[in-house]
């Protein structure tokens, strides 16, 4: 169906407008990062930048990334305002230093006498056999690690939303994208992450989540690709009679606990899906912030459809075993109101 | 054709050349088929394939002795291939099967064996360089008279464990040759565009290393550096730097369609340097053997490949019970934490 004015983005396109639109008004915001400039990146969420921009500003980096991550941050302290490209989250364990204790802690160390404001981009996620240093979410690990803020868009609209509001941002924000969002052609793509996407510039609140979908009789709640799951599912559980809501967290830090708690608090039930490893992540985090908070709203224990704690194996058997999907999601529902 | 000045009769075996051509043209062979397999949809992920630079690996493992170890990147078909490594268990762990090298857990980019001292193909860019130093000085300490072959990338060089690693390599007299294998392209990106300096065997000045640049589409003139850089480690000395330059024909994985070049610079590389053509004239016109005599070696190296694609398809898709097996080096563990 065709609606008119419609402007369908992938979530690559929209986060190369965003970032085109703020490079027009800020001066001080440069991207960098390894293909990202002539190739218009791996994803192609950086392309067209060179075009406009030119090399001082959209440059490409040597495989170097304890350099040029570090070198953001210092960048960042200095007034810049850089846009950072590490292709997959798999990679970043060489260049964590700089990550952990020197972008998310160097604000609190100074005092609050320097900001360290810039964007870390990079894709997430696996299902196409690529392996276990390659198709990781690690949103855990990210998010556990205090002094950065994390954001994970389901779809173009936010993506963009969210880029313009990560750039805006003075605090460092990690935007983590997933790879089947992104709208590649090697790719198989979720369609329903290309969504209507405005032209001109807007904010998508990064702390903030959505009620992707109302419901009365259970809630889900997810991230990025996950969402999508959820939906899915949701629209399955529907024609069962079962009203699912979906929560789609959109940003993990600040984590949203009271929409959260306010879709439990109706539901009575709580499913989290994550395609992180189960343990000691976002899925945990999510029921914690229910059960701290008021455990008598629950009518029964609520459930994780998480990555189990492999590494994650090449062989697609294996692969599509251990990832998370719609039906995964029912069988928790059905498994928690069997209880 | 550019005729090569190495064609020129030189004073190698009829055997020798035969063993390189045989070795070459099976890398070449079983990674066209790794190409028609990940096209059908039979191999996932990224595959990194290794023509147009099998002369690096065949001329190297030429220099090598038995108990010798080596270890490499995510590009890594050829060298399990080169070290003598069964083309089946490779093959069928690119279609992630139960008789794949890693029964079906670690795909194109992670495969390992024991027996052939290969230490693993890598999926981080440079992180196999520290492993390497830890093999060789491993071997040091037994006393053993071991050499590791440690083999990366152009783009690798510019990652900085890389230079912690020749510190400590020349600092410890480690028995490494750090293979560079310089394809000229780390994905799209020239190597031009991303180092300051692209002499990459002077990279260990710093450090006391010695290094030497060598022609990767020569497979005699690869093994010749070989030679002198495995002499070098054996005898005690220390590290030894190989700056290999070669040329990769195909994208950087199967799912890149190498925009940043142009098709001449490919075309061109394979009509005047492809290393097999090169071995083959050699044999030729040194009378080494007849055209009959290399259809019959094809002939042979097809078959081994196509059984290898037999294999790996019908080999079963692994268990699920696996899932949980090798995660730590004792029992399974089932949904424990
Ligand atoms: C730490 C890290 N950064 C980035 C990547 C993505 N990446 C994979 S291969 C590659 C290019 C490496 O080029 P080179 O070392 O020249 O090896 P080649 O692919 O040419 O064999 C890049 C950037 C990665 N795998 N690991
Ligand atoms: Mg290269």
């Amino acid at each position: 169906m065709n609606v008119p004015n419609e402007r369908k983005l992938t979530i690559a396109r929209a986060m190369a407008e965003a970032v085109a639109q703020e490079m027009r008004v800020d001066d001080g915001v440069f991207v960098m990062g390894e293909d990202i400039a002539a190739l218009g990146g791996v994803y192609g969420n950086t392309r067209g930048l060179l075009d406009e921009f030119g090399s001082e500003r959209i440059r490409d980096t040597p495989i170097s990334e304890t350099a040029f991550i570090g070198a953001a941050v210092g960048a960042a302290q200095d007034g810049m305002r850089p846009v950072v490209e590490l292709m997959f989250v798999d990679f970043f364990g060489v260049c964590f230093d700089a990550i952990y204790n020197l972008m998310a802690k160097n604000t609190y160390f100074s005092g609050g006498n320097f900001k360290v404001p810039m964007v870390l981009m990079t894709s997430t996620g696996g299902g196409y056999s690529d392996a276990g240093q390659h198709s990781q979410c690690l949103y855990g690990t990210f998010a556990h690690l205090p002094g950065m803020k994390v954001v994970c868009p389901s779809n173009a609209y936010d993506a963009k939303g969210l880029m313009t509001a990560a750039m805006r941002d003075d605090s460092p924000v990690v935007y983590m994208y997933h790879k089947s969002l992104q709208g590649m052609g090697w790719l198989a793509t979720e369609p329903g992450a290309t969504v209507h996407t405005p032209e001109e510039s807007y904010t998508v609140e990064i702390g903030k989540a959505k009620v992707a979908r109302e419901g009365r009789d259970v809630t889900i709640v997810s991230v990025g690709m996950g969402v999508h799951h959820a939906l899915n599912a949701a629209a399955q559980l529907e024609a069962d009679g079962v009203s699912a809501e979906v929560i789609d967290l959109v940003s993990l830090v600040p984590l949203d606990r009271d929409t959260i708690r306010a879709s439990v608090a109706k539901t009575g039930r709580l499913i989290v899906v994550d395609e992180d490893y189960m343990s000691y992540g976002v899925s945990g985090e999510v029921i914690a912030s229910v059960t701290e908070h008021d455990i008598s709203v629950l009518k029964a224990a609520p459930k994780r459809v998480a990555y189990p704690d492999v590494p994650i194996p090449y062989a697609r058997v294996m692969e599509q075993f251990c990832l998370p999907n719609p039906e995964k999601i029912i069988a928790a529902y059905q498994e928690m109101n069997a209880a | 054709m550019a005729a090569r000045k190495a064609a020129a009769a030189p004073n190698v075996s009829a055997e020798e050349l035969l063993t390189y051509y045989r070795d070459m043209l099976l890398i070449r062979r079983f990674e066209e088929k790794a190409g028609q397999l990940y096209g059908m949809g039979l191999i996932g992920g990224f595959c990194h394939l290794y023509i147009g630079q099998e002369a690096v690996v065949v001329g190297l493992e030429a220099a090598a002795e038995e108990g010798d170890k080596r270890i490499t990147s995510y590009r890594d078909h050829g060298h399990m291939l080169a070290c003598g490594m069964d083309p089946n268990g490779v093959m069928a762990e690119l279609t992630g099967r139960e008789g794949g090298y890693s029964k079906g857990k670690g795909g194109s980019m992670h495969m390992f064996s024991r027996e052939k001292h290969f230490y693993g193909g890598h999926g981080i860019v440079g992180a196999q360089v520290p492993l390497g130093a830890g093999l060789a000085f491993a071997d040091k300490y037994k006393g053993n008279g071991r050499v590791t072959f440690t083999y990366f990338g152009d783009g690798a060089a510019n990652q900085g464990q890389v230079y912690e690693t020749f510190n400590m390599a020349a600092l410890w007299d480690l028995p490494v040759v750090f293979v560079i294998e310089n394809n000229q392209y780390a994905m799209g990106t020239a190597q031009k565009r991303s180092t300051s300096t692209p002499e990459l065997y002077t990279r260990g000045a710093a450090f006391g290393i010695k290094g030497e640049i060598v022609d990767g589409m020569d497979v005699l003139a690869v093994k010749a550096a070989g030679e002198k850089a495995v002499k070098h480690c054996r005898s005690g000395k220390g590290p030894y730097i190989l700056e290999i330059k070669t040329y990769r024909y195909r994208g950087h994985s199967m799912s890149d369609p190498a925009k940043y070049r142009t098709r001449e610079e490919v075309q061109k590389m394979r009509e005047e340097r492809d290393p097999i053509d090169h071995v083959r004239e050699m044999l030729l016109t040194g009378k080494h053997a007849s055209e009959e005599d290399l259809k019959a070696i094809d002939k042979e190296i097809k078959k081994i490949v196509g059984d290898s694609a037999d294999f790996a398809r019908n080999s079963p898709e692994p268990a699920l019970e696996e899932l949980w097996t090798d995660i730590y080096a004792d029992a399974p563990t089932e949904g424990a934490v």
